[in-house]
C-alpha cells in the first residue's frame, strides 16, 4: 500500500508560495510593493507616538540581475518609535508576527508586510537584511538577519550594540532585491504623491537609483488624534476570534466574559442578550462546547441591542488636514471637504472622509481623476474594481453641475479597524452596501458644495463674458450710427455699459 | 422709330434711400444719448407672418413683428451688424459706389465686425431691407447673378463718370448684362410694345439671331435660371414705366413654370419688399398642354418633380388660378417634360415662326 505523504508548510512557506496575493506578483510590482510595506511601517511607528514622520528611502543600483531586472539595494530610514530589541529579529523575521493585532486603526494589520519585502530580497539575492533600531534609549540595536522559510523564525547572522549619544530614535531597514525599477518609476513616484497628500504633515523623501531626488515636503505639523484600542465589538466576532478569547480569559462566568472582551457589553446588555440567547449565565466559558461556541457567535450577530461600535479606535485625517493635503499635492483651484459620522459594517466601525478638487494643476483628462486611501494609504491598482470608482461613476454629476471634462479630481478615505479589502494586497475596497452608502452620501455632499461654487464661477464667468460682449459692440454701434446721422460727437455710453453689469443673466 | 421718354425716376428714389438710412441711424444715436438701449422693430420674417395678398398680387408681411434691443446680449451682435450695414450701404449709396453680397461679408472684417459665414452676413442686409423697406439693389448691393437684356431701349445712365449718356441696348448682340450701372439707369425711349422673358441663355441668343425683338416688337430678357431680385425689379420697371406687358417663356416643367411664377408674383423670401414682381405678367409657355398639343419629344417626370407639382398646387400663388392648375393637372397626368429646345425637332426657326406667334397671342 502506497504511503501518503504529508508535509506541513509554514507561514513564511505559504507566503512565499503564494506572493502573488501579497503584492509581490513581478519585478516591477515587488520593487513597489517593498517600499510601500516599509514606507507604511514607519509612518505607523511615528504616528504612534503622535510624531510628525520623517521618512527616506533610498533605492541605489547593485547590478545587473537579468535581461530586464537588476538588483537594488532599498533603504528606509524612519524618526519613529523604534522597536525594543528582543522583538527585532521576530519583527522582520517570522511572518505573521506583528504588534498591530489589537483593535485600532493603523496602517499594518496582517503582520506580514516588511517581512514579505525581506523574504522577497532573500529569495532573489541571497543576502541577509539589516535591521537597525532604537527607542532613543541608550543603546542603537543593529541585526544582520535572515528567514529560515521552512521554520517562519528569523536566523540572526549578527548582532551589534552601539551607544546611542545622540539619542536617536528610529528604525533603518536595507536588504537587497532584485526588479525592475524602470517600470515601477511611475508608480513608485505616483505612491509617494499620494502619499503625502493623505499624510500632510510628513516629510518624505526619496532617491531613485538615478541619484534623483524627491521630496515632499510637510505642510502642517498638525496631526490627527491617535486612535484608541477597542475590544471587539459582537457583531464583528467570528468562532476563531471567540475560540482565542475563551483560551485566555481568566473569566468564569459568561457576563464576566461577555463584559471584559467585548465592546458595548455591560451588566445589563449581557443580563438580557444572556435571556435572548438561552445560554446559561452561570456557565464557565472555558467549559462551552464547539457547539455551543457556534451558537454564541450566531446569537452575538442576532441579538438587535448591541450599541454600534464607537469611533474612537479610528484616526480620520479630519477635513483639515485632508484639505490641506489635496491643496499641498493637487494644487487645486478650489476643494471641498467632507467627513461622514462613523458609520459600521458588520461590527467594524469605519469613517469615509472625501474630497473633490477643481481646476488649478488638476488635469483635464475626459475623466474625474480619482485618489483612493484607505487608513492613510494610497491604493493604487484595480481602481475599476474599487467601490468608489463604482458609486463615483453610478452618480448623476449633471446634478451637480459637474462632468467628466472638467477638471476634477475625487479624494475618498475610508478608516476603519478593519478595513473592507478584496485581497491581502491592499488594493481595492470590496463594495458592500454600508461602505457604498456613506461614499455616496460623502460624495453628495461635497458635489452639492462644488455645485455652489461651479455655479458662482459660471455665473461670474457669464458676467464677464457679458460685458466683455457689450464693451465690444456698443461703442461701435455708437461709432456707426454717430457717422450714419451725419453727428460730430459720439454719443456717451459709458452708463449703458455701467448698467450691463447689474442686469445678472436675465436673459438666459 | 417711336421714342417715349420716362419720368425721372432714379434720382429720386436714391435720395428716400439715403434719407431712409440717415433716419435710421439718427435714431439709434438719439436712443443712445438720451442713456437708452437703442431698440428697433421690424415686421418678422417667420413663415407664420408671411400671407399672400390677393390683391397686391404678391407675399406680404402681417402684422406680427419683432423687436431686436442692443441690451438683450443675443441681440447686441447682430444689431451691431445692421448698424455697420446701414452705414456701409450708406457710404455706397452717397459715393454712388456698388457692392456684392460678398464684398459684403468681406468689408464687415475692416470693422473687426466678422461675420461667421456668407449666410450670416446676407441675412443682416435682409433686416436691413425689413427695417428700411428698401432693397438692397437700391443701396447698390448686389448678388453674383447674371442676366441680360437685348432690344431698342435707350437708357441713360446716373452712374458716376457716365451720368446722362445714352446706350441704345441693341448695340451689343451678346445682349447687355443687367448690372448696377443699366438698373440705375432711366430709360430715355423704346419702341418696343412688349416685354418677352426667356429662361435660357441658348434660346436668348437664338431669339436675336433671329430678329425676335424686330420680328415682334419686343425687350428680350434672359432671366438666366431663377430671375435674380434685380432682374426681376428691371421687368417691374420696365411694365411700369413703359407700360410694356411681359411674357415669360421657360422650360416646360415644374421648375420653369415657376420661374415664370416668381417674376409674376414673386417670392416668400422678399415678403418684406415691393415692386419685385409684375403681377400682370403671363406665362407663355411651354406649357404642359403645350407639349400634348404640339408632341414635343419629353423626358419622364421624376419623384423630385412630382414631389415639387404636388407642393406646387397648394401654394397659394397657384391655388386659385384656373390656368396653373390645369397644368399641374397636365403635368400629373402626361408625367412628363420638355425643354424649350424640344422644338427643334420641327427645324431651328419653327419656335420664333411659328409656336411663338401663337402663344404671345394666346397669352395676351
Ligand atoms: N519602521 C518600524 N518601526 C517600528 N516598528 C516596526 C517598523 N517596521 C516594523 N515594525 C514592527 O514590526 C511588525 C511587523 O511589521 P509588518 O510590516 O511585517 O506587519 P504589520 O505592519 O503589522 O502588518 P502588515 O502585514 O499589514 O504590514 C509591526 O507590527 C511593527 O510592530
Ligand atoms: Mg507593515
Amino acid at each position: 500500500m502506497a504511503q501518503a505523504t504529508f508535509e506541513e508548510i509554514s507561514a513564511s512557506d505559504f507566503f512565499y508560495r503564494n506572493r502573488d496575493i501579497a503584492g509581490f506578483t513581478n519585478p516591477s510590482r515587488a520593487i513597489f510593493a517593498a517600499i510601500r510595506e516599509l514606507v507604511e511601517n514607519s509612518l505607523d511607528a511615528a504616528e504612534s507616538l503622535k510624531i510628525p514622520p520623517d521618512v527616506y528611502v533610498r533605492l541605489s543600483f547593485e547590478g545587473e540581475a537579468s535581461k530586464d531586472t537588476q538588483i537594488y539595494t532599498l533603504r528606509v530610514e524612519d524618526n519613529g518609535s523604534g522597536i525594543q530589541p528582543k522583538h527585532i529579529p521576530s519583527a522582520f523575521g517570522q511572518v505573521l508576527f506583528g504588534s498591530k493585532y489589537k483593535l485600532k486603526q493603523m496602517r499594518g494589520t496582517f503582520g506580514l508586510g516588511g517581512k514579505m519585502a525581506v523574504l522577497y530580497g532573500q529569495i532573489m539575492t541571497h543576502k541577509p537584511a539589516y535591521i537597525t533600531s532604537s527607542t532613543g534609549a541608550a543603546k542603537i540595536y543593529s541585526f544582520k538577519l535572515m528567514i529560515d522559510i521552512q521554520r517562519n523564525r528569523p536566523i540572526i547572522l549578527d548582532r551589534k550594540v552601539l551607544i546611542n549619544k545622540e539619542q536617536w530614535r528610529g528604525t533603518i531597514v536595507e536588504f537587497s532585491l532584485e526588479g525592475d525599477y524602470l517600470r515601477a518609476m511611475p508608480k513608485i513616484i505616483e505612491y509617494f504623491k499620494q502619499t503625502a497628500l493623505v499624510n500632510p504633515y510628513a516629510n518624505l523623501t526619496f532617491v531613485d537609483p538615478k541619484g534623483r531626488l524627491y521630496k515632499f515636503t510637510r505642510a502642517t505639523t498638525h496631526m490627527p488624534e491617535p486612535p484608541k484600542e477597542t475590544l471587539p465589538h459582537p457583531y464583528g466576532v467570528d468562532v476563531e476570534l471567540l475560540q482565542r478569547l475563551i483560551q485566555v480569559t481568566p473569566y468564569k462566568t459568561m457576563p464576566e466574559f461577555l463584559k471584559h472582551h467585548f465592546h458595548r457589553v455591560g451588566d445589563i446588555t449581557a443580563q438580557k442578550f444572556l435571556d435572548f440567547s438561552g445560554l446559561s449565565p452561570s456557565k464557565n466559558p472555558k467549559k462551552l462546547s464547539h457547539e455551543e461556541v457556534v451558537k454564541l457567535m450566531q446569537m452575538l450577530k442576532r441579538f438587535k441591542e448591541f450599541l454600534p461600535p464607537d469611533a474612537s479606535c479610528l484616526s480620520p485625517l479630519g477635513e483639515e488636514l485632508l484639505k490641506a493635503g489635496i491643496v499641498k499635492e493637487l494644487k487645486p483651484e478650489y476643494v471641498v471637504v467632507h467627513q461622514r459620522k462613523p458609520a459600521t459594517y458588520a461590527g467594524h466601525p469605519f469613517i469615509i472622509e472625501l474630497g473633490i478638487a477643481y481646476g488649478g494643476e488638476v488635469p483635464k483628462k475626459g475623466s474625474f481623476v480619482i485618489y483612493r486611501f484607505a487608513n492613510k494609504i494610497p491604493l493604487l491598482y484595480d481602481e475599476a474594481s474599487d467601490v468608489s470608482f463604482k458609486v463615483i461613476n453610478a452618480m448623476n454629476w449633471r446634478r451637480y453641475k459637474a462632468s467628466p471634462d472638467m477638471p476634477i479630481a475625487i479624494v475618498v478615505h475610508i478608516c476603519s479597524t478593519k478595513v473592507p479589502y478584496k485581497t491581502v494586497g491592499k488594493e481595492f475596497i470590496a463594495d458592500r452596501p454600508e461602505v457604498k452608502r456613506e461614499v455616496a452620501n460623502a460624495l453628495r455632499e461635497a458635489g452639492r458644495q462644488l455645485q455652489h461654487f461651479l455655479s458662482r464661477r459660471e455665473h461670474v464667468d457669464k458676467e464677464r463674458k457679458r460685458l466683455s460682449i457689450f464693451s465690444k459692440y456698443l461703442p461701435k454701434i455708437a461709432q456707426f450710427s454717430t457717422t450714419l446721422a451725419g453727428k460730430e460727437k459720439l454719443p456717451d455710453i459709458e452708463r449703458l455699459l455701467k448698467s450691463v453689469q447689474k442686469y445678472g443673466a436675465e436673459e438666459d | 422709330m417711336e421714342q417715349k421718354k420716362t419720368k425721372t425716376r432714379i434720382l429720386e428714389r436714391k435720395n428716400e434711400v439715403i434719407s431712409g438710412l440717415k433716419s435710421f441711424g439718427t435714431k439709434l444715436y438719439d436712443q443712445l444719448d438720451q442713456g437708452v438701449f437703442p431698440t428697433i422693430n421690424m415686421p418678422s420674417r417667420s413663415t407664420e407672418n408671411i400671407n399672400y395678398d390677393p390683391v397686391l398680387r404678391q407675399f406680404i408681411l402681417g402684422d406680427k413683428s419683432v423687436s431686436r434691443s442692443a441690451r438683450n446680449i443675443r441681440h447686441v451682435k447682430p444689431f451691431t451688424q445692421l448698424a455697420w450695414a446701414a452705414m456701409f450701404s450708406n457710404e455706397l449709396t452717397t459715393q454712388r459706389k456698388t457692392s456684392t453680397l460678398r464684398d459684403v461679408y468681406y468689408s464687415a472684417q475692416a470693422y473687426e465686425m466678422t461675420f461667421t459665414d456668407q449666410q450670416e452676413s446676407n441675412n443682416i442686409i435682409t433686416d436691413l431691407e425689413t427695417v428700411t423697406g428698401y432693397s438692397r439693389e437700391d443701396f447698390n448691393i448686389f448678388p453674383e447673378e447674371r442676366s441680360a437684356v437685348f432690344g431698342d431701349l435707350t437708357i441713360e445712365y446716373t452712374v458716376p463718370g457716365y451720368e446722362g449718356r445714352t446706350m441704345n441696348l441693341t448695340s451689343h448682340p451678346d445682349g447687355v448684362l443687367i448690372g448696377p450701372a443699366l438698373t440705375s439707369s432711366e430709360f430715355a425711349g423704346t419702341s418696343a410694345d412688349k416685354v418677352i422673358a426667356i429662361e435660357k441663355g441658348g434660346l436668348f441668343t437664338r431669339f436675336i439671331e433671329e430678329n425676335v425683338h424686330r420680328k415682334h416688337n419686343a425687350l428680350l430678357v434672359m432671366t438666366g435660371g431663377q430671375a435674380p431680385r434685380q432682374t426681376r425689379q428691371f421687368i417691374r420697371r420696365l411694365h411700369d414705366e413703359l407700360n410694356l406687358p411681359v411674357y415669360i417663356l421657360t422650360d416646360g416643367d415644374p421648375w420653369g413654370m415657376h420661374i415664370a411664377m416668381v417674376i409674376i408674383a414673386g417670392s416668400a423670401n422678399a415678403a418684406h419688399l415691393r415692386e419685385l414682381n409684375t403681377p400682370d405678367a403671363k406665362w407663355s409657355g411651354v406649357w404642359a398642354t403645350d407639349i400634348v398639343n404640339y408632341k414635343l419629344p419629353t423626358d419622364p417626370l421624376d419623384e423630385v418633380d412630382i414631389k415639387r407639382l404636388y407642393e406646387l398646387q397648394k401654394d397659394p400663388r397657384y391655388k386659385d388660378d384656373p390656368l396653373w392648375q390645369r397644368e399641374i393637372k397636365t403635368f400629373l397626368k402626361i408625367k412628363r417634360k420638355a425643354e424649350q429646345e424640344a422644338f427643334s425637332r420641327y427645324g431651328l426657326t419653327y419656335i420664333v415662326d411659328e409656336y411663338l406667334p401663337t402663344k404671345l397671342e394666346e397669352t395676351k
